[in-house]
């Protein structure tokens, strides 16, 4: 190895340890057998049948993902129509739409979460009784999830080849046919993977889901994030563990979509 | 296409602009615990003057700005070589390289700050290490710190750091460092004088996307950060949850605002999705 060769070798090696290394420790601590999430007292799958015999965890994780799968694909809806005006239309407000589509996805989640509480508190105030819960969860996180799914199919959009389109015009298709015969299908794997980061990050978020929700409403992240402010809890590192299973599996199948088009 | 458009602009001015009218509305009003919600409505700036003249106040907003730009610069630290050393790899094995930055990001956000809680804790590995290995005797407690809090927001943000890094040095045209080194630059010279002024929209791009999140963080100043990080997120949070001071919270939510406008415009304007740039 040159010396720069080993120089780029040991950054990459320091950079992903430290990316890697915490992973790595809630994966092998969740099957310790100490309580003690610091002390290693031998191999053990207790925890893992605790965390499956915990009904909390199990409704809060059913909740996440019913509201996931539902905000998900809503805001793959919102996130094509937006993503697909932007790359092609051109009318006067545009950059404020722009704007618009982009900023949920910089905005403080404290900022967001508050503002879209007090917007169901007037809403149920002045206008008609709105039970916060399922619902307010699913608008606030499609709300900040669409913008991802827009960029994602905007940039597909970008490199896409527009003779296509053309000819399926030409031959007579209609607008909605052409679309939905052409455009629709060539762009699938950008509305995928954007659908599958809107999943993952309904499924992620806590600050903003615990503003909006309701106390009935207890997603996974509210409860993980209960759990863990009273001290360590070796059944969230078996949780820990499922989600980078569940993350590496939907990476390797987004990877593989994308890939697959080009 | 107006229908298209319709059903986008309709959800975000609904979800997304009209909530803030509301905050700022709230904003001035006054607290009171007699009325449900726990506001009344008028004309006030008191929330603001606090804001901007109480001590507390006023040590959490600079605490914040402070915090998020030194992880910020940890970040651009560890992630400018992590970028640069991907962009140089055989064109194969980037993908690999790319995905590993990635997954973490994927992986839940609030578990990835909870392995720093055992990592860090009193009793901890890192401090087990320390002791096994002799560095240090009795090493101190590191989660309750502010240094607990920066190594959170650099672990959690990393990958915002070296994905736009690496978009621009990827992307850098091989041909000028080889002019460069036609003309008599060394390795370091060429880096200094053509990559690093060339990879400067990578840069602003990383350093915005760890920054503007930082600034209002709430989960990793509470769970690493303990009782003596002071942070604006977790102010206007336990403004909100635990004082149930709603328009104080607002006034609070507007500051923060205000200050990330400037960020996140320039963050917009350098990431315009702009079809007239292509031509």
């Amino acid at each position: 190895m040159t010396g720069r060769a080993r120089f780029a070798f040991s950054i990459l090696a320091f950079g992903y340890a430290f990316l890697y290394l915490p992973i790595a420790l809630v994966i092998v601590y969740s099957f310790n057998e100490s309580r003690l999430v610091t002390v290693w007292a031998g191999f053990s799958t207790k925890w893992w049948s605790a965390l499956l015999a915990n009904d909390a965890m199990l409704s809060a994780a059913w909740l996440s993902l019913r509201i996931a799968c539902v905000s998900a694909t809503l805001a793959a809806v919102l996130g094509l129509a937006a993503g697909y005006v932007l790359a092609r239309a051109r009318f006067s407000g545009r950059a404020l739409f722009g704007a618009l589509v982009v900023a949920p996805m910089v905005m403080p989640e404290v900022v967001m979460g508050i503002s879209l509480l007090l917007l169901f508190v007037g809403v149920d105030r002045f206008l008609f009784a709105l039970d916060r819960g399922f619902l307010t969860i699913v608008v606030a996180h499609t709300t900040f999830s669409l913008a991802f799914v827009a960029i994602v199919v905007q940039a597909r959009l970008a490199d896409f080849d527009r003779s296509l389109e053309e000819a399926a015009m030409d031959l007579g298709a209609t607008p909605w046919v052409t679309f939905r015969t052409i455009t629709l299908p060539l762009i699938a794997p950008a509305v995928i993977s954007g659908w599958l980061l809107a999943f993952t990050l309904s499924l992620d978020d806590l600050v903003l889901t615990q503003f909006v929700a309701g106390a009935q409403s207890q997603t996974l992240p509210m409860r993980v994030y209960s759990s863990v402010r009273l001290g360590v809890d070796p059944q969230i590192n078996v949780l820990g563990t499922i989600v980078v299973a569940v993350a590496a599996s939907a990476l390797i199948l987004s990877g593989w979509m994308t890939r697959r088009k080009t | 296409m107006r229908a298209v458009l319709l059903l986008p602009y309709a959800w975000l001015i609904l979800f997304f602009l009209l909530p803030f009218a509301v905050v700022l509305a709230i904003s001035l009003g006054t607290s009171s615990f007699e009325s449900v919600p726990p506001f009344d409505l008028g004309f006030d700036l008191g929330n603001y003057r606090l804001l901007f003249g109480d001590d507390l106040y006023v040590a959490a907003w600079l605490s914040s700005l402070r915090i998020a730009a030194t992880s910020t610069l940890l970040a651009l630290m560890l992630g400018y070589p992590m970028a640069y050393a991907i962009s140089r790899a055989a064109p194969r094995r980037r993908p690999l390289l790319l995905m590993l930055v990635i997954l973490p990001f994927w992986t839940s956000f609030l578990i990835r700050v909870y392995a720093w809680m055992g990592l860090l804790a009193e009793n901890g590995i890192l401090n087990q290490f320390l002791r096994w290995s002799g560095v240090a005797e009795s090493p101190g407690s590191i989660i309750g710190t502010e240094w607990a809090v920066h190594l959170g927001i650099v672990y959690a943000y990393l990958p915002f750091m070296v994905l736009p890094l690496y978009a621009t040095l990827e992307k850098l045209d091989r041909s000028l460092l080889e002019a460069a080194a036609d003309l008599g630059a060394r390795p370091l010279e060429a880096f200094l004088t053509v990559t690093l002024p060339l990879s400067v929209p990578g840069i602003v791009a990383g350093c915005l996307l760890v920054f503007i999140p930082s600034i209002g963080e709430f989960v990793i100043p509470d769970l690493l950060g303990g009782t003596e990080t002071l942070m604006i997120g977790k102010v206007l949070w336990d403004e909100f949850f635990t004082n149930a001071d709603w328009p104080l919270a607002s006034a609070v939510a507007i500051g923060l605002l205000a200050l990330l406008v400037g960020p996140i415009v320039l963050f917009q304007r350098q990431q315009a999705p702009n079809p007239e740039r292509h031509r």
